[in-house]
């Protein structure tokens, strides 16, 4: 369809409106790590940089400084909480999608799963930290990965769910007939269907348990186990607060699941709504 | 069994125990803020020197941001033997501790003549029905800031001794147009209010509770909300002030856009450092004034303390890692960001040195500290008094209405 | 037909994600509602616990500052979550057509979902400061205030303050929603209708949009959950202030527990947020359904 000129003015005001809105936040985060500290309390304020300071990520990264271990071990305790509690979550949302969608398992059982997402996390916090602390398990990236497991699986279940839905069940039927096992069928016929409903799911699992902060405040301990968003919490209550080094370390820890997110783009578009769209 | 096997079994488990308190490590799990007055190195090498002086045990330290304190000691209250062994608390959660059994009552560990030797301020931030739950720490108060540059400009030759008198000098800085607004306050929803609240409350003569009924409505405590409220109205408080904490007020009186700042003893160290501050030098501190024919200061006590949670398996070790932090000369040693809570170490020039008008000001606002509410329910009574003069401050209620309110839901706490 | 060993498997494959909730979740939420009938504090000392029927409900209720949050976080949720889906479905329209730079913005677009919680809240709360915030010195270089003003120290504008930002990290998720689905709208029957001469403003509303509505149903029920319960933005980015004009229902269960320690009363509040969420969801579901029939027919 050809568009008029006013239309395509039109659109493109929109166009840059919309880039503006979103870029906007995250170019002035990236401004405010990379500016001199008195830049920052400029009346009013200095938006270009007076010098580009990259010092503080040299800081971030620096395995033997103090804030750099901080940064990094909480790093790596994040992917390994987000990952493996995304990876744990969909082992188990997948059979249970299965049940709910191919073997009749009841919508109230899945609305029960949900329903556990209701309330407000905190009432999780002291019964947990009560049955994990006389376990011994405090302060372990396993118990985070296990607690959000839990917190991850219902909706999982239920975008999995929607998505096998849609897929055509003749195929399935046919290696029944053939005499295939049904973890057969799920591993060789419906996973492979459903690659893009998983890798969106996983997408979204893994933001939730990235984004995670109350669990993890009170969980953990020490730099072992402590997660990214109680290393910023830690950053950003110290006496001596530099802008600056807030906004770095939101950069970085921005920056993987952006990665991610980028990166799996085309796939979470049709995952999130292959499910869906059966009228 | 037989009183002899008896006898044998007894004294083979107790060489048992003795032989495997000898060689087993002792770790202790330690809770500290990473906002506390002494710096997390300070009090990692600290604990450096008492792990040297004590072979066998050894301290896990952890620094929460002060929001997650009362948090974290609440969840572990629960943890049995896996909690902490030693926690820093606030002058305002004793009574509530105690009451929960939260706290070991360590009142007989103390010994006799250092409750002479410690300011009685600082005994407050750690006794409750007559008890002490722990050793007061981190002696620390409000002080009024002022920026003698700014003062002079507008003619003033001496800081002021009473609010009244800072409220005139505020004017007339004012007036002069050397700042737009001479007052910055921590007056955000939050307890950093409720210091401020409880300065004009002690300066004014004023009560919250008597015989565990409010009576804040009435009195000092009604003017020093009064006296707010006009600041802002007159223009002399930054209107900004009402979302402001600490950190923002130290930042706004770095920058010269205060003559008057009301904050603790770090920001002294901080206001005179060039590196973070744009009027080092021009910095004085005093005690916070007083009220004409009521006070002549006036502070309020923002100490903490170090206390024993009582499911601490290892209360006599972490006695005397307490003890250790607690004593005089670790405390002379690091008293560039916290002051000492023993009296002789005033006249200390080790102490002193450097920092002479600090400690000129800390013996007159120490001596004058006034405690928020001692009741078990304090959190819930601050929330309620945030509030309500949260309220008052941003025009949407009168002082009396206000006060009013928050005294009737007081009440109602369950 | 379930066959006896399909019934079997039903169960055998449902197993493992039961248990994790069992142990994890359901313990513990079948302890918050039984708290929710008793006085139970949270001490170190024996405490004797009385079962006290609804009142804790009726106190949590009638408490004239819980219901004020109840409606605050009820206008958060609607507010959000409406504002979420309208510019969400708006942006995935744009992303839609063909211009210049698409698979730029396409990129572009999911990065605020990207944002930490936390990180976003700290960036915000730095964007509206009062003295170095970027949103005072943007507007005031742009002419459209004379003076830096107060955004979340205004108890006028703190709420919708909050709203923005959670606003700004969420849309993306609904926009990618909406773009999926709106390449799945058939061509052709949009053609027809052009032919028959309906207005573009007209096909959307009959045709796109109830297409597609199923789609956006699943990310808006997500996202109403997440909104009715918030609480990590507000802890953040104002603390509940000024004047409480922020502090949601979940502020209220956080402070009951952690710092009033009155778990009974607590999990009262909890179950309340829960119970008045799961019936906004189904809600959603009833719509939901009876749009499907409709749609259907």
């Amino acid at each position: 369809m050809r568009r008029s000129l006013l239309q395509s003015v039109l659109l493109y005001a929109c166009v840059v409106l919309v880039a503006l809105f979103t870029a906007g936040p995250l170019l002035w985060l990236v401004t405010m790590s990379i500016s001199a500290p008195t830049d920052l309390t400029e009346v009013p304020l200095r938006w270009i940089p007076s010098e580009v300071d990259f010092s503080r990520y040299q800081t971030l990264l620096d395995l033997n400084d103090g804030s750099g271990e901080r940064f990094l071990s909480a790093l790596r305790n994040s992917i390994l909480t987000a990952g493996g509690a995304t990876l744990l979550a969909l082992l188990l949302a997948v059979p249970a999608a299965y049940s709910f969608s191919r073997r009749n398992a009841s919508m109230v059982l899945l609305f029960a799963f949900l329903a556990t997402i209701m309330m407000p996390p905190i009432t999780y916090i002291l019964p947990l930290y009560s049955t994990f602390s006389s376990l011994g398990m405090l302060n372990k990236t396993l118990t985070l990965i296990v607690v959000y497991t839990a917190m991850l699986l219902p909706f999982a279940t239920w975008l999995m769910k929607s998505n096998i839905d849609v897929l055509p069940i003749e195929v399935e039927q046919a290696a029944f007939m053939e005499g295939a096992s049904t973890a057969y069928t799920i591993r060789e016929v419906v996973l492979p269907l459903a690659l893009p409903a998983i890798a969106a799911t996983a997408m979204l699992s893994f933001l939730v348990a990235w984004d995670e902060f109350f669990y993890a405040l009170i969980f953990t301990n020490d730099l072992s186990a402590k997660t990214l968003p109680v290393a910023i919490a830690d950053f950003s209550a110290g006496r001596v607060t530099d802008y600056g080094v807030i906004a770095t370390v939101g950069v970085m820890a921005t920056l993987p699941p952006a990665i991610l997110a980028i990166c799996f783009q085309k796939f979470i578009v049709s995952g999130l709504v292959a499910g869906s769209v059966k009228g | 069994m037989t009183s002899l096997g008896r006898l044998l079994f007894g004294s083979a488990m107790a060489t048992l125990a003795m032989a495997q308190a000898a060689s087993a490590e002792t770790k202790l799990n330690a809770l500290f803020m990473s906002q506390a007055a002494y710096s997390e190195a300070d009090i990692k090498a600290m604990t450096e020197k008492f792990e040297a002086a004590n072979p066998g045990v050894s301290v896990d330290l952890e620094f929460v941001p002060y929001e997650a304190l009362h948090d974290k000691i609440v969840a572990a209250s629960g943890a049995g033997d896996d909690g902490y062994d030693v926690v820093l608390f606030d002058v305002i959660w004793p009574a509530e501790f105690a009451t929960r059994g939260f706290l070991t009552d360590v009142t007989d560990r103390i010994p006799a003549d250092y409750t002479e030797q410690v300011f009685d301020g600082a005994w407050t931030t750690v006794e409750y029905g007559g008890k002490r739950y722990g050793m007061p720490w981190i002696l620390d108060t409000k002080y009024l800031f002022y920026n003698e540059e700014i003062l002079s400009k507008a003619g003033i030759s001496a800081p002021p001794k009473t609010w009244n008198e800072l409220a005139d000098q505020a004017r007339t800085i004012k007036a002069k147009g050397v700042l737009e607004y001479p007052l910055v306050w921590s007056w955000s929803q939050s307890e950093a209010m409720i210091c401020d609240f409880t300065t004009l409350t002690a300066a004014n003569n004023g009560k919250f509770f008597e015989e565990g009924a409010p009576v804040f409505t009435v009195g000092g405590a009604k003017d020093a909300v009064s006296f707010m409220k006009a600041t802002l109205d007159e223009g002399l408080t930054n209107p900004a002030s009402r979302e402001y904490f600490e950190e923002d007020v130290r930042r706004v009186f770095s920058n010269g856009e205060a003559a008057f700042a009301l904050n603790w003893t770090y920001m002294n160290a901080l206001a005179n450092d060039p590196a973070e501050s744009k009027v080092a030098g021009k910095v004085k501190v005093a005690p916070a004034p007083g009220v004409d024919g009521k006070s002549v200061a006036s502070s309020v006590n923002g100490s903490m303390g170090l206390g024993i949670p009582s499911n601490s398996p290892h209360a006599d070790e972490a006695w005397a890692y307490i003890s250790f932090l607690t004593q005089k000369e670790i405390q002379e040693d690091y008293s560039k960001l916290s002051l000492p809570i023993w009296k002789a170490s005033y006249d200390n020039p080790k102490v002193t040195e450097g920092q002479e008008d600090l400690i000129a000001a800390a013996k007159q606002s120490i001596s004058v500290m006034y405690p928020r509410p001692l009741v078990p329910s304090y959190t819930e009574v601050s929330d309620i008094l945030q509030k309500n003069i949260h309220e008052v401050l941003l025009g949407q209620a009168d002082v009396d209405a206000a006060l009013a309110a928050a005294s009737d839901r007081v009440k109602r706490i369950r | 037909m379930l066959g006896r060993r399909q019934l079997r498997e039903k169960w055998f494959l449902l197993a493992p994600a039961m248990a994790v909730l069992a142990l994890i979740t359901l313990m513990p939420l079948a302890n918050t509602f039984w708290l929710s009938f008793t006085d139970t504090r949270i001490s170190a000392l024996p405490t004797p616990t009385h079962f006290i029927g609804l009142e804790n409900y009726i106190y949590a209720l009638t408490d004239p500052d819980f219901q004020d949050a109840l409606f605050r976080t009820l206008y958060f949720t609607v507010v959000s979550v409406g504002l979420e889906g309208v510019i969400g479905v708006a942006i995935a329209v744009l992303l839609n057509q063909q211009f210049k730079g698409r698979t730029l913005l396409r990129a572009l677009i999911i990065l605020p979902w990207a944002v930490p919680t936390i990180v976003n809240a700290v960036a915000w709360r730095l964007i509206y400061h009062p003295d170095y915030g970027a949103l005072n010195s943007m507007l005031y270089q742009l002419g459209f205030i004379s003076d830096y003003r107060s955004w979340i120290g205004d108890p006028m504008t703190a709420m919708h303050m909050v709203i923005l930002a959670d606003m700004w990290k969420n849309f993306p998720l609904v926009a990618y929603v909406a773009l999926a689905a709106l390449q799945t709208v058939p061509g052709d029957l949009l053609k027809a209708a052009a032919v028959e001469g309906a207005s573009p403003w007209k096909r959307f509303w009959s045709i796109t949009l109830p297409w597609i509505a199923g789609p956006l149903m699943v990310v808006m029920v997500l996202r109403t959950i997440e909104a009715f319960r918030v609480f990590d933005i507000v802890y953040v980015m104002t603390g509940g202030g000024p004047a409480d004009s922020t502090k949601t229902a979940s502020f209220y269960v956080y402070q009951e527990y952690f710092n009033y320690l009155r778990s009974g009363s607590g999990a009262s509040y909890a179950v309340l947020v829960a119970g008045i969420s799961a019936v906004m969801i189904l809600g959603y579901y009833a719509a939901a359904r009876r749009q499907s029939q409709g749609g259907a027919a």
